[in-house]
């Protein structure tokens, strides 16, 4: 029997949908999930599997599909869904999946967001355990949220048809929905999938917005969210889900789990097949049965593992003329591509006898869904009950409630949840109220044990090779076999040998069989196997669900100054440093980058040039001991610093290499202005405030971060004094009345400002200090007097010319201020400061530490890359890189600063960059290129 | 005198469609005075800034208390910000000195404690942040549970927004202040401009 | 994600926090006196226990104060937060 001669089942209620699958046209109703509509269009090969291209139906109902992975192709390609979660719409165009999906090869236009929420309880699936949880909860006053990954609430009474206070269960969940989202304080999130349970009930989840909607959904909505959810008390009310044994052909399309089937009749009125084998090992199959029965699928028998079920079912089936053949086994589901019958014989042994059918339902028993629970903690343990594990001890404050702890009826489940929100709630510190009459079920016959099979050995001579374990991974039990004859003891080796279980539904219904296969292979008990580490996500989320909102341009904060777009109009390019835009260059019309930084320097060095120096990080330092504080934190002497002068300074860790460097500014006795590097701001105002709290906590001295309460203009260049002039007529600019390193407050461009005569250049140079709010006024002020704006790469040039270094670009936290040939910023006078002992270490004394050095290759064109290895003529052992490179307008060549070991020894000798094959010449210099002796700066 | 520049000035126009469906209302404050006090809570200097502000500085963490037209932060066991109206382009103009002056005075007075005051008005803007929905706006980027009964009027957290980190002030019922620091203004307004997206219309 | 409890704002998300290492590792008070071995141990060695660790934490992104906590490395369970110059307390 082929797809095209099935039945389509046109009489269903409902409102019409069109779809389209792997070509074709086919119509469902609403409410209906892809598989639903398939099943009932009578399409039963939906994909084929990943390793053996074997065709695959589908095999259940919900998120445990390891068969049906189809791609949603509009509005936007989503790959490896399974087809039962996907909510039909019209429109929907699907494809069948080879195991493996295929990305999108453009963005995706949709919005995707998160939210923080806080509860005292959080309750895990909206079925009827977690119903009655959230109830209980919420009548209580507790803040509640109730999540569950369908689209509606009611959990397996949505399959089950079970009525609950005399209504239909679906009709019975959605009013306690209904009555649970009538309260202020409780959240009801329907399409919504837990999938990480972290420390401190840290759960997060995605909730699936637009996705059932198609074209219909709304631009401006999040197409998914993401939950992160901080709750008190978590209730797990996940559910089981049904697994099957291993027997020959369990993945040809026609075998179904029996409760899948169940589901397709009473909730989507499908019906899945038209005649049925049921093979089962314990009684949740009969109601199964007899439900499809009820909706006129035949069924051919059900094959009983057990020597007998539940008298009670025994009695439904005989009235219904339904063959029932205990100590039976299906040996395997045969069929060309699908079922077209099944083979049954005696588990004692015997002649198999063939029974056509197109379907096979099958029941192995029910697993508990502990995934969260593990993922949150806590232990496991083997209940031979139920054949599976159910979660056992916890430190964490989560419960399992209903048929996740193994509780295997609908009563049962309901009386466990309502135990378990009342819990909550005390545990919670809410006032528990009288308990409420539990919800009155129907009559629950009284089960009989079930056995726990795993495996139908073949008949006899044939292999395992059509045993599957992992229908999704094509793991087999003779895959299985062949791991454990390699000598694999651990079920978590047994899983990477076999790949069985590292598929993305998470191995929820073959990860229990797996182990039993195994331990069954080594003669162990699966219980003290165990199974393997469940570990988020629960099911797949998309990296686009997960990224939310961060992504594009609010990928990462963007920092900018006062000036910025100043600078874009002017055309800048923009370089990154940490997270700040810095105008990088600002070519003008024809320039590159190359013509544009020359252009730059000369300004700097023979005219007059402006940079926005406002990243810098700027930190206030008060209080009596301030001085004494800097002192311990800079390697030089601060306190004999005048009020109204400035120092440079640098910063080492306990280890004497260096942190950071910059200047401190003393405003007052009491009170200095600290400068740090742009990176470095918030790294240098913790480390100030660790040693002030944790070390000396008796030091009089605050510090308050004040980075961007100023913007500052770096005015400099030979003319730089005179265009001061012209922009500060009341300040005497002259070098006796303002000398180098001292700063003076006044009026620049009619706006306060403090200007502080400090040089990162070499040049004659003023940095101008505004409040922020007036850095814009500022900056235009200063560019009309005729400047040259100049960006970071001419910064760079200009200071790697004078041999200043970078704090990590030429510092990586392996070089101490001597390697930089800064021996002169460490004090010989201090007791002590941060760093001292260490200068006292012979490794910071070794000849061959790697110094500082400038570097000149022999070819004055060749720019060497940053990064480049240098060695000895002929040598290979690596001598030290290169750290800055750049070409100079003032020198009128290429040059370099690089660490090399012994470097200052090597000033004047020849080493070769290594480049690939090719090796550049180039000459060691000293570090300080351009003026040494200060002049230009100081003059 | 030159002209003041806000760091959310061209934001202007946007923050006001984002108010178009009447459920959230996003505005600048701009240039409010805000000073930084650090002082030892339980000194002599303590009680005089409380006096000279008009109420004691709050010592339960995460407390905001207001006095007149001034809003006391409680930013850390040492550490207050205070914030008060524009007080103009002049440090002190025709209504006497400012803020900081007044505090620095004050603060100058005792001499056995060691008070720090900072003017940081420049540091930070302000964002006011407000309507039915702006609860549900914020938790899209911030972690604290914002639950009237949990962060209601006269309660400030230092946090982070997104991916910045701000000062947050809850105001009124449904009116929040969000200071964040100049430089990240541009990025919070974007995120929180994209976020209102679902609550405009 | 873990939950800290600042000991002056409350409990708060981890990614407030900065990372302090080992607590009660003081600086010495004579860096000058000690040997190079034991400065050596001053600066590169910190214990690494399974269980509970006393450890620094910093509430960078709210008070910025620094503090203490004793967290189990194994299960990340956090025993006590104390503030720096408390003693470490007694965990049973």
């Amino acid at each position: 029997m082929t797809a095209t001669e099935r039945p389509v089942q046109a009489d269903r209620p409902g409102e019409v949908l069109r779809f389209r699958f792997d070509g074709r046209d086919y119509e469902g109703r609403s409410g209906d999930t892809l598989a639903a509509a398939l099943l009932a269009s009578g399409v039963r090969r939906v994909a084929t599997s990943v390793k053996l291209g074997r065709p695959r139906g589908i095999f259940s109902a919900g998120v445990e599909e390891p068969n049906a992975l189809v791609q949603v192709e509009t509005p936007f390609p989503e790959p490896m869904l399974p087809a039962t979660t996907v909510e039909l719409y019209d429109g929907l165009v699907a494809t069948g999946l080879p195991g493996k999906g295929r990305l999108a090869d453009r963005p995706d236009p949709a919005r995707y967001d998160s939210v923080h929420a806080h509860c005292d309880v959080l309750v895990v699936g909206a079925g009827p355990a977690g119903l009655m949880a959230a109830a209980e909860a919420a009548r209580g006053g507790a803040r509640v949220i109730l999540a569950d990954e369908r689209p509606e609430p009611g959990g397996s009474l949505l399959g089950t048809a079970e009525t609950v206070d005399g209504l239909p269960g679906r009709r019975w969940a959605a009013e306690r929905a209904a009555e649970l989202g009538g309260f202020d304080d409780v959240r009801v999130l329907c399409r919504t999938t837990v999938f990480g349970h972290y420390d401190d009930n840290y759960v997060v989840a995605v909730e699936r917005r637009t996705n059932h909607l198609g074209a219909a959904a709304p631009a401006t909505m999040a197409r998914e969210r993401i939950w992160r959810i901080r709750a008190r008390r978590v209730v797990l009310a996940t559910g089981a889900h049904e697994r099957f044994p291993a027997f020959a052909g369990n993945d040809l399309p026609g075998v179904m789990l029996a409760g899948a089937a169940r589901a397709y009749v009473n909730q989507y009125g499908v019906r899945p097949g038209r005649r049925a084998v049921v093979f089962t090992t314990n009684d949740s199959a009969y109601p199964a049965a007899l439900d499809l029965a009820g909706a006129g699928i035949e069924i051919a028998a059900i094959v009983d593992v057990r020597r007998a079920p539940g008298e009670e079912w025994a009695r439904r089936c005989a009235e219904r003329d339904i063959e029932v053949r205990t100590g039976h086994v299906v040996r395997a589901a045969v069929g060309d591509g699908e079922v077209a019958a099944v083979s049954i014989a005696s588990e004692a042994g015997g002649q198999a006898r063939e029974v056509p059918a197109d379907l096979l339902l099958v029941s192995g028993g029910w697993t508990p869904v502990v995934h969260l629970f593990s993922q949150a903690g806590g232990a496991l343990r083997f209940d031979e009950e139920i054949g599976a594990f159910v979660p056992g001890e916890i430190r964490q404050a989560v419960e399992a409630a209903g048929s996740a702890r193994g509780v295997p009826t609908l009563s049962g489940c309901l009386r466990d949840g309502a135990e378990a929100g009342r819990r909550a709630l005390a545990a919670a510190g809410f006032a528990v109220p009288d308990p409420a009459p539990p919800p009155a079920v129907e009559h629950e016959p009284e089960a009989a044990p079930a056995r726990h099979l795993w495996l139908v050995p073949p008949a006899d001579g044939a292999d395992h090779r059509e045993h599957f374990v992992d229908l999704q991974r094509d793991v087999t039990v003779a895959d299985v076999l062949r791991a454990t004859g390699a000598g694999l003891r651990s079920v978590e080796h047994v899983k990477r040998y076999t790949t069985a279980g590292t598929a993305h539904d998470q191995g929820r219904t073959s990860g229990l069989l797996t182990s039993a296969i195994t331990a069954h292979a080594l003669g162990v008990d699966v219980a003290d196997l165990g199974v393997t580490t469940f570990r988020a996500p629960y099911a797949p989320v998309s990296f686009a669900a997960l990224a939310g909102r961060d992504r594009g341009s609010l990928h990462d904060p963007v920092r900018v100054t006062a000036m910025h777009d100043r600078h874009v109009d002017s055309g800048a390019l923009f370089e990154n440093v940490g997270q700040w835009k810095r105008p990088w260059y600002y070519p003008r019309e024809g320039e590159d980058m190359a013509a544009a930084v020359l252009r730059e320097c000369r300004a700097a060095r023979e005219d007059v040039a402006m940079m926005d120096a406002s990243t810098l990080g700027k930190i206030d330092v008060i209080g009596p001991d301030a001085a004494e504080f800097l002192d311990r934190l800079y390697t030089n002497m601060m306190s004999t610093l005048a009020v109204g002068s400035i120092r440079y300074g640098v910063m080492c860790r306990p280890d004497g290499m260096v942190f950071d460097d910059g200047t401190v500014i003393r405003l007052a006795d009491d009170r200095f202005l600290v400068t740090t590097t742009t990176g470095n701001a918030a790294a240098v105002l913790d480390w100030m405030e660790e040693w002030l709290q944790t070390e000396w906590p008796s030091l009089r001295v605050h510090c308050t971060s004040v980075t961007e309460q100023w913007a500052t203009v770096a005015l400099v260049g030979p003319r730089s004094r005179e265009v001061l002039a012209g922009l500060a007529p009341g300040l005497a600019v002259g070098n006796p009345s303002f000398p180098f390193m001292t700063w003076r407050d006044t009026e620049v461009a009619g706006i306060p400002a403090r200007v502080c005569r400090i040089s990162f250049s070499g040049e004659l140079a003023y940095e101008i200090n505004v409040r922020s709010w007036y850095g814009l006024a500022l900056w235009e002020a200063v560019e009309a007097a005729g400047v040259t704006p100049y960006g970071t790469e001419t910064m760079h040039v200009l200071r790697a010319e004078k041999g200043y270094p970078i704090i990590g670009q030429d510092t990586d936290g392996t070089v101490t201020p001597q390697d930089l040939g800064m021996a002169w910023v460490v004090s010989k006078k201090k007791p002590d400061f941060i760093g001292k002992r260490s200068f006292g270490r012979a490794d910071t004394a070794r000849p061959d530490r790697k110094q500082l050095v400038g570097l000149l290759p022999e070819d004055t064109g060749r720019l060497l890359p940053e990064g480049v290895h240098l060695v000895e003529p002929g040598g290979t052992r690596p001598l030290g890189h290169v750290t800055s490179s750049y070409r100079s307008a003032a020198l009128g060549r290429t040059f370099a600063l690089a660490l090399i070991s012994g470097g200052r020894e090597r000033i004047g000798a020849r080493l070769h960059a290594a480049m690939g094959a090719e090796t550049v010449p180039v000459t060691v210099a000293h570090h300080v290129l351009y003026d040494p002796e200060g002049a230009r700066r100081d003059g | 005198m030159a002209e003041r520049r806000s760091p959310l000035a061209g934001f202007a126009a946007r923050f006001e469609a984002a108010g178009a469906g009447g459920r959230l209302r996003l505005a600048e404050l701009p240039f409010l005075t805000q000073i930084n006090v650090r002082v030892d809570p339980e000194g002599r200097a303590a009680g005089r800034i409380g006096r000279a502000l008009g109420v004691p500085l709050p010592v339960e963490p995460g407390g905001a208390v207001r006095s007149g037209d001034l809003t006391v932060l409680w930013l850390g066991p040492d550490e207050w910000l205070v914030v008060g109206p524009d007080e103009g382009e002049d440090e002190g103009d025709a209504r006497g000195p400012g803020l900081r002056d007044r505090l620095a005075e004050t603060a100058a007075g005792t001499a056995d404690d060691h008070v720090s005051v900072v003017d940081v008005s420049a540091q930070r803007t302000t964002l006011v942040v407000a309507g039915a929905r702006s609860r549900d706006l914020l938790a899209h980027g911030c972690a604290l549970d914002l639950h009237p009964r949990v962060f209601g009027p006269g309660r400030c957290a230092q946090t982070l927004l997104a991916r910045a980190q701000v000062v947050l002030v809850a105001r009124e019922a449904d009116e929040f202040w969000v200071l964040c620091r100049a430089s990240f203004a541009g990025y919070t307004a974007e995120w929180l401009l994209d976020a209102a997206t679902e609550y405009v219309t | 994600m873990l939950l800290i409890p600042c000991p002056w704002c409350g409990p708060r998300d981890e990614i407030e926090f900065h990372y302090g290492g080992q607590a009660h590792v003081a600086y010495p008070d004579d860096p000058a006196a000690l040997s190079d071995e034991e400065w050596a141990r001053y600066l590169f060695f910190r214990d690494n226990p399974k269980g509970p660790f006393a450890e620094r934490w910093s509430h960078s992104a709210g008070c910025r104060r620094w503090f203490n906590v004793v967290r189990d490395t194994a299960t990340n369970e956090i025993h006590a937060v104390y503030r720096i110059g408390e003693p470490r307390p007694v965990i049973a």
